[in-house]
């Protein structure tokens, strides 16, 4: 029993050193300082609240929510810094989610019975990079024809790309099973940690960590990374010139700027992250089907984003907070509150919550382009109260 | 400098542009003039990469360029302003002086991601180097404004700051004096002639035909596409086929 | 052979029904510079506005030579405020607003039109009422039925009324001037944004006639039909050259033949690898080809022909 509570005090050292080094950045002076342990105290302790408060099954949805986080961030960087609209984001993530799943379970013993009798079983640590490197991959294959060309057409291009990798891992399941079709791969190897396995309970130091906290501890140690990430490229020559591209690409490359280039590395680095937050996912449900990876999962990521305000970290964070747990909310209110008013549920919550979002996208684009909490010193590209910079794309031309 | 050859742009079947042979000497400054619609913002965009050339090339310090990328040019040395101004304009000031500086930097991802010794050291000169042309310009208490918050005349100014920021050999200014009253005009004067000092060559388009008469060394008229006459001020404005254009041209 | 006839035959009609979609997204895109997601499901609401009026009058015992004009004027009418609507609620406001910020309003009224339409029709799949004996004629061993020729002859005879409309008449004039320079055509008195609510409203028209078509057809129609019809249609579009009138009949006609030879033929051409599911993958691989080799589309951008 020591060895496993050394290790897995190691693990959470470590994990704290990585938030610090993050956060003492962002509080730097002394007041701040404070700031940031109470927030790291919060965090930590963030699962055991809920826990206490709602229960077991509510840790899995603040899981989910850090997943969701990492998704929107990611998908930050391709619209909200570049500018560029992925409409198929979520097919990112289904690469690195599959990715994993056919390299950490039994599932390719049925394709190749004679190479692999006992199916794959790559370590986690080595998978996901290598998630995130496929799934760059796509976006660099896909982003390359169409960045020359005006956005809208990477908007369509990247849809219909959603539609056709969900269409690729229903059918590849005949003649060589390499998917299973919509049954999806189950059985897939839980992340484990320095040789412990997060898909068991551990005792460290008297207290117990069931499964569900130590993936929170796991995807707050990458969600923290990922901001990180985010803001070290937000201030700095590359993230500068997404942002020119952004606001003016005649004029970015006027000065200077390899728009295409800039352009495609902001789409690979957002399919990257979303590759990589996929192999997280799949390690986490054991399980992926193709039923996860619809457009309208896309469509509720780029909600997050454009709801809590494009180009801004902490906005994107509330966003996907506030979308992840919105669907939980509506079963557990709308529901009850139909069933008590008309006897039956008229509406379901999923087709509500769709309504919901689709609302949301146009009342936020009409109203508050910006964001419900766009950041202080700038409203962005889609800053409401100034026309000007769009009538100006027409002159160069004339 | 800068040497066109017999440049043609065609715009569907309509002719923008043709036969243009224009030579701009290093450190002078070189004034293009000409009725609207004459051709001039084509010629620029030609010689800035926007458009491509339907015919002829053009040579920039000693390189040939036919159908040169915007990028490609910028990094050659031309840089240049818009004529409807083009700011980047929810970024502030300053960090639009610090996209400038984009093409002679170098950090890449790597760079930003691990803020390394070399990468801290070329943000802190990027910095600097965009404070100082912000004041240089005249615009050096606006840094941390929003470019759209600036004032025209600023703007106008920060466009040209910009630009400078590339460190280039030939500044292109289109119409910098436009929606100018006369104090901005005489001291938007000024400073072209301070960056004329400075070692960089300046290609001006221009109506404020004072403006041009009082400042540049040379000037090339265009009318319909071509070039009616090229030469110092005094004689181009005797030009009896510039007078022509001009009283024909209405508007001026 | 008569395999391949049948395909031709099967994709022209497609490609036809594709064309009328790929027109409403073209002619908008010609004026606006804009493209209209939300395109697709003006056609879904199309088709099922069709379909429960059609079933409704049926068993209200009106005779389908009466019942069938009625709800196609119906759903024409219901389409055409749709499309004015959208365009009244969603672009407009924000036609000054940068480029990211209509796709997404677009984005979300496709969201909005689907649930809706989920909320009142339903997930399951509706069946079009068998209206007449469909006959079905065969030549050269291929065969064809009566509710496909009619697809057919209806598609190309609309195509024909919309070129009239634009190239000879004061809209169609006003509708190019437009296309050329909205600045201009403003000054030189055309009301700007009564040319732009008819031509949303002239696109939904024909999207609501498509929308029929697709589920004559098929025999069937879904609240979820709209979002893979957008996708071809716009493909379809951008393969003749977006903003360009017969570049999307073209496209359209072009695009259902590519994708009913290659779903006829892929099994043997990957031996036996894959199978007709994966028709769908057809329009993007093109849409992806035509986008690397020739973006302007197969007839460019000509400004006369634009609407």
């Amino acid at each position: 029993m020591s060895r496993r509570s050394l290790c897995g005090s190691l693990r959470f050292g470590l994990l704290a050193t990585l938030l610090r080094g993050f956060f003492v950045m962002q509080f730097s002076d002394k007041r701040n300082r404070l700031k940031f342990w109470l927030v790291l105290a919060a965090l930590l302790l963030l699962p055991f609240i809920t826990d206490a408060l709602l229960g077991r099954s509510w840790v899995r949805i603040v899981d989910f929510a850090m997943l969701y986080i990492m998704l929107a961030l990611g998908l930050n960087i391709v619209v909200g810094y570049a500018g560029l609209l992925d409409l198929g984001y979520i097919a990112f993530f289904a690469v690195g989610a599959y990715c994993y799943a056919l390299t950490g379970s039994p599932h390719l013993a049925l394709a190749f019975p004679m190479m692999f009798p006992a199916g794959v079983h790559l370590p986690f640590w080595i998978v996901l990079p290598m998630a995130a490197l496929v799934a760059g991959g796509f976006g660099v294959l896909l982003g390359a024809p169409t960045l020359r060309l005006r956005g809208d057409y990477l908007a369509i291009v990247t849809l219909g790309f959603g539609e056709i990798i969900r269409i690729f891992l229903n059918n590849l399941d005949a003649p060589v099973n390499l998917t299973n079709g919509p049954q999806g791969i189950s059985r897939i190897d839980p992340v484990s940690v320095a040789g412990v396995s997060l898909n068991s309970t551990q005792h460290i130091f008297g207290i117990v960590f069931p499964a569900v906290h130590l993936y929170f501890y796991l995807f707050l140690a990458f969600t923290a990374l990922v901001v990180f990430v985010s803001r070290r490229l937000e201030r700095s020559r590359i993230g500068r010139a997404w942002m020119a591209i952004r606001e003016d690409e005649v004029a970015a490359s006027a000065m200077g700027i390899d728009t295409r280039n800039l352009k495609l590395l902001a789409f690979a680095m957002g399919a990257m992250s979303g590759g990589a937050s996929g192999a997280l996912f799949a390690g986490f449900q054991g399980f992926v089907s193709p039923e996860s990876f619809s457009l309208m999962e896309s469509v509720m990521v780029l909600c997050m984003v454009v709801l809590g305000g494009m180009g801004n970290i902490a906005g994107v964070i509330f966003g996907a907070i506030l979308l992840a747990l919105l669907p939980e909310v509506l079963r557990h209110i709308v529901v009850p509150a139909q069933q008590a008013l008309f006897g039956r549920t008229l509406v379901d919550p999923e087709s509500l919550r769709m309504l919901l979002f689709g609302t949301a996208l146009i009342v936020m684009m009409l109203y508050r382009p910006a964001g419900l909490l766009p950041s202080r010193v700038r409203r962005r590209e889609l800053g409401a109260d100034e026309p000007a910079a769009e009538t100006s794309v027409y002159d160069a031309t004339h | 400098m800068l040497r066109t050859s017999r440049i043609g742009k065609k715009f569907g079947g309509l002719s923008a542009l043709s036969d243009v042979t224009l030579h701009i000497q290093r450190g002078e400054i070189y004034g293009l003039i000409g009725p609207n619609g004459a051709g001039k913002t084509t010629l620029f965009n030609v010689l800035t990469g926007l458009y491509q050339p339907s015919a002829g090339e053009f040579q920039f310090n000693g390189a040939h360029y036919r159908a040169g990328k915007p990028h490609v040019l910028a990094r050659a040395g031309i840089a240049r302003t818009f004529q409807n101004i083009r700011l980047f304009a929810n970024l502030t000031a300053l960090e639009n002086v610090m996209i400038g500086r984009h093409v002679r930097t170098r950090a890449g991802v790597f760079g930003a991601l691990l803020r390394n010794r070399a990468t801290r050291d070329e943000e802190r000169a990027i910095t600097e180097r965009s404070r100082e042309l912000l004041s240089y310009v005249g615009v050096g208490k606006s840094g941390q404004t929003l470019a759209k918050h600036l004032s025209y005349g600023e703007q106008r100014r920060l466009e040209i700051a910009r630009a400078l920021a590339t460190d280039p050999l030939l500044l292109a200014l289109d119409e910098p004096a436009a929606g100018m009253n006369a104090t901005e005009t005489a001291s938007l004067k000024t400073l072209l002639q301070t960056i004329r000092g400075s070692g960089i060559t300046v290609l001006l388009i221009e109506h404020d035909v004072k403006l041009i008469m009082g400042l540049c060394d040379r000037v090339a008229v265009l009318d319909y596409g071509r070039k009616i006459a090229e030469g110092v001020p005094e004689q181009v404005r005797k030009d009896p086929a510039v007078i022509a254009a001009y009283l024909g041209g209405g508007d001026e | 052979m008569e395999i391949l006839l049948q395909q031709i035959i099967n994709g022209l009609v497609q490609g036809s029904i594709y064309a009328l979609v790929a027109l409403g997204y073209t002619m908008v895109y010609g004026i606006l510079g804009l493209i209209n997601f939300a395109h697709g499901e003006v056609v879904m609401v199309g088709a099922m506005l069709v379909l429960s009026s059609l079933t409704a009058m049926l068993g209200w015992g009106v005779p389908p030579v009466l019942a069938l004009p009625i709800s196609v004027m119906l759903a024409i009418t219901g389409c055409m405020a749709l499309g004015y609507g959208i365009e009244r609620i969603a672009y407009r406001p924000l036609r000054h607003a940068p480029r990211l910020a209509p796709l997404i309003t677009a984005i979300g009224v496709s969201i909005v039109l689907q649930n809706l339409a989920m909320m009142i029709w339903g997930r399951d799949y509706h069946s079009f009422p068998q209206l007449f004996a469909n006959t079905t004629h065969s030549f050269g061993g291929a065969v064809i039925n009566d509710i496909q020729i009619i697809i057919f002859v209806m598609a190309v005879a609309i195509m024909a009324g919309l070129m009239v409309v634009v190239h000879h008449t004061r809209l169609g004039r006003a509708m190019r001037a437009i296309a050329e320079n909205q600045h201009a055509a403003q000054l030189m008195g055309v009301d700007v944004n009564r040319v732009i609510s008819i031509t949303f409203m002239l696109g939904s028209a024909m999207a609501a006639v498509a929308g029929l078509m697709v589920s004559a057809n098929y025999g069937l129609a879904h609240y979820y039909m709209g979002f893979l019809l957008g996708l071809k249609a716009f493909t379809a579009a951008v393969l003749g050259g977006i903003g360009n009138l017969r570049g999307a009949m073209l496209g359209g006609l072009l695009l259902g033949l590519i994708e009913s030879l290659g779903a006829g033929y892929i099994g043997d051409l990957s031996g036996g690898f894959f199978g007709s599911n994966y028709q769908d993958v057809f329009a993007f691989l093109v849409l992806i080809a035509v986008l690397v080799f020739r973006p302007s589309g197969l007839l460019g951008e000509r400004l006369a022909e634009r609407a």
